[in-house]
């Protein structure tokens, strides 16, 4: 610095050009920031190493065919068995149940939000409705057992009630917490929707129902799929309200009322029971996470390319 | 309108027609699809204040300064979340000194100076999507496999936890920190760089201070969600009956949301009376920090 100034005294150079130390300094700098920038490439090499390394010492040990088409999943039992497929049922059952939910009211709230609500209004529901996403997980599994759950059994109409523990109320509060995902994103993709077309279709005397649901959601049709894949992918890998909601029981059934035990709360539950480091029920934890991993990951470059193709039609 | 229907097409409703012209049917149909999106929204506001409802409802007999100032017990009565609220700090602590500093780096590089036509930088955006969405419990088992156990073997201590939860949030932070950069315009760099600053002296002196609101709010959802989240904590093993505060980073910890799982999924019902107390108290907390990020971001809202 000193240096630089005693040389050239008369006015500051141009420093980028000019002086070497800097230009050195700021490719440190640079350096360093792109190595903050590259960390979520080793993370993202960590979670597949984490996961592939000790699935594949499990699939040595358990046939993928057993694995995948089994129907008895008992993997820390003496006669242990390792079928995934009442946990993927268990997975499906409370994802169809939050998706039936969050789905429709996710989109009918972004249409709300987008086309009907005033700006006064819209100031203050979004951010209200973007506390529940903010909610804890922990808490919405409270909620859901000591709330939904006696009001579903104390409100039954069909048969046999639910259990205490239930895939429906998991389901149910589930759809709840990732209704503000699906709004917000679908949202975006409604909002990016040019106006010249709501005017046009206005001049063309349309209502508004028609307006929103004939040239609002299909002009933003592609983030509205990408909000949907998205909110199933996190219904998915949600772990918090199954665990304490759902009960700890793999089940292949399809009747939501009784419990059941989704792939998360495997892996959570199997957490809690400290397994011995390479002993085969840790080994389990693994193989299951490397299933959810695969399911989700595939859902999110799904949603992923669908968000960048309606960002290039109209950006 | 019915001949007109017919000249066409007797399947499709034509697009072209006078909003006056429209009998009952049009009315009612407007009014009933105005009623159902307005509905949705109402079903999440009703569940939100249920949700608030019910926690102060179950909590409030057990909503005192013993809880807080407690440890955890095997007496509901007597059980406290004192470790918790502690424990819970630590890993905020980490977070601030990990995640945000990494994840405002990650975002000035991606913003100002990576060359986004360059196939590693499109790769690594894409790879911050794709971790953004992982579910929490893999990170859960990322920490588990090279944290915990396996590489470095640390078991259920202050630093895993606080590790874990910073990857977990790395991707928020990110996100958030690259929009904030991004709405600053162009213009205010180009003139620090007409002026001869270099690159890094008109990104660190004048678009980064104007994208500090943005950042901010966008890190302190990221610490919410840090403190909320239990299931990649779990997992490493953090369930245990702790009654002493952490005292380093190698001291095992209990965190609030993991208290809280402990107390609801036991049998006995008073243990739910403190779940439901230790409930309103980290949601006072989370919603606390939404509440400030949301005014901040509308307080330094700028528009250019």
């Amino acid at each position: 610095m000193a240096a630089v100034t005693t040389e050239r005294p008369v006015s500051r150079p141009l420093q980028g050009l000019e002086s070497g130390r800097r230009r050195y300094r700021e490719k440190i700098i640079v350096g360093s920031l792109f190595l903050c920038a590259a960390l979520s490439i080793v993370l993202t090499v960590g979670i597949v190493l984490a996961l592939l390394i000790p699935s594949l010492e499990f699939f040595g040990q358990v046939s993928p065919v057993e694995f995948f088409t089994g129907t008895e999943w008992a993997p820390l039992f003496k006669n242990s068995q390792f079928g995934v497929l009442p946990l993927l049922g268990g997975t499906l059952v409370v994802t169809l149940i939050a998706a039936a939910i969050c789905l429709p009211l996710g989109l009918l709230a972004a249409i709300y939000l987008s086309e009907y609500a005033a700006r006064r209004t819209r100031s203050f529901v979004k951010p209200i409705l973007e506390i529940l996403a903010g909610i804890p997980t922990v808490v919405y599994g409270f909620f859901a057992l000591t709330f939904i759950t006696p009001l579903l059994r104390e409100n039954w109409l069909f048969g046999t009630p639910p259990g205490v523990f239930n895939a429906l109320s998991a389901g149910l509060v589930m759809g709840i917490m990732i209704l503000p995902t699906v709004a917000s994103i679908s949202e975006d993709a409604m909002y990016a929707v040019p106006q010249s077309l709501r005017a046009g279709a206005a001049a063309l005397g349309a209502t508004k129902y028609e307006i929103s649901t004939r040239v609002v959601v299909p002009a933003g049709l592609s983030g509205i799929i990408a909000a949907f894949v998205l909110g199933i992918s996190r219904a998915v890998g949600e772990t918090m309200i199954v665990l304490i909601a759902a009960g700890g029981m793999p089940n292949l059934t399809f009747n939501p009322v009784e419990a059941m035990q989704t792939m998360t709360a495997f892996i959570g539950a199997a957490g809690l029971g400290d397994q011995a480091t390479g002993s085969i029920g840790y080994k389990t934890i693994f193989a299951v996470g490397i299933s959810l991993f695969v399911m989700t990951l595939i859902m999110n470059i799904i949603s992923i390319r669908l968000v960048r193709k309606y960002r290039e039609v109209y950006d | 309108m019915s001949t007109l229907r017919t000249q066409k097409d007797a399947s499709t409703t034509p697009p072209v027609s006078l909003t006056s012209r429209r009998g009952w049917w049009h009315r009612t149909r407007d009014g009933a699809f105005r009623g159902a999106v307005t509905g949705s929204v109402l079903v999440g506001l009703a569940v939100l204040v249920a949700l608030i409802v019910q926690s102060l409802v179950e909590g409030w007999p057990k909503l005192n300064w013993n809880l807080i100032t407690s440890f955890p017990s095997s007496f509901p009565e007597k059980a406290g979340i004192q470790s918790a609220i502690f424990g819970t700090f630590w890993m905020v602590g980490i977070v601030l000194v990990v995640a945000i500093p990494i994840g405002v780096g990650a975002a000035i590089y991606m913003e100002q100076f990576a060359d986004t036509e360059a196939w590693y930088n499109r790769f690594i955006d894409v790879i911050i999507q794709n971790l953004a969405a992982v579910p929490s419990i893999v990170y859960g088992i990322l920490g588990l496999a090279f944290l915990a156990r396996g590489f470095l073997n640390l078991g259920p201590v202050v630093l895993t936890a606080g590790l874990t939860l910073s990857f977990l949030v790395l991707p928020v932070v990110i996100i958030a920190s690259r929009e904030a950069l991004r709405a600053v315009p162009s213009s205010i760099l180009d003139g620090a760089l007409a002026l001869g600053a270099t690159r890094w002296q008109g990104v660190s002196r004048q678009v980064l201070p104007a994208a500090i609101p943005g950042i901010a709010t966008g890190s302190i959802l990221a610490v919410s969600r840090a403190i909320g989240e239990a299931a990649p904590l779990l997992l490493l093993g953090a369930l245990q009956f702790i009654t002493f505060n952490p005292t380093g980073l190698n001291s095992s910890f209990t965190a609030l949301p993991i208290q809280i799982f402990n107390w609801v999924s036991r049998p006995n019902v008073g243990f739910h009376v403190a779940a439901a107390a230790a409930i309103i108290v980290l949601l006072c907390i989370t919603l606390l920090m939404n509440a400030v990020a949301i005014w901040l971001r509308n307080r330094f809202q700028q528009t250019w």
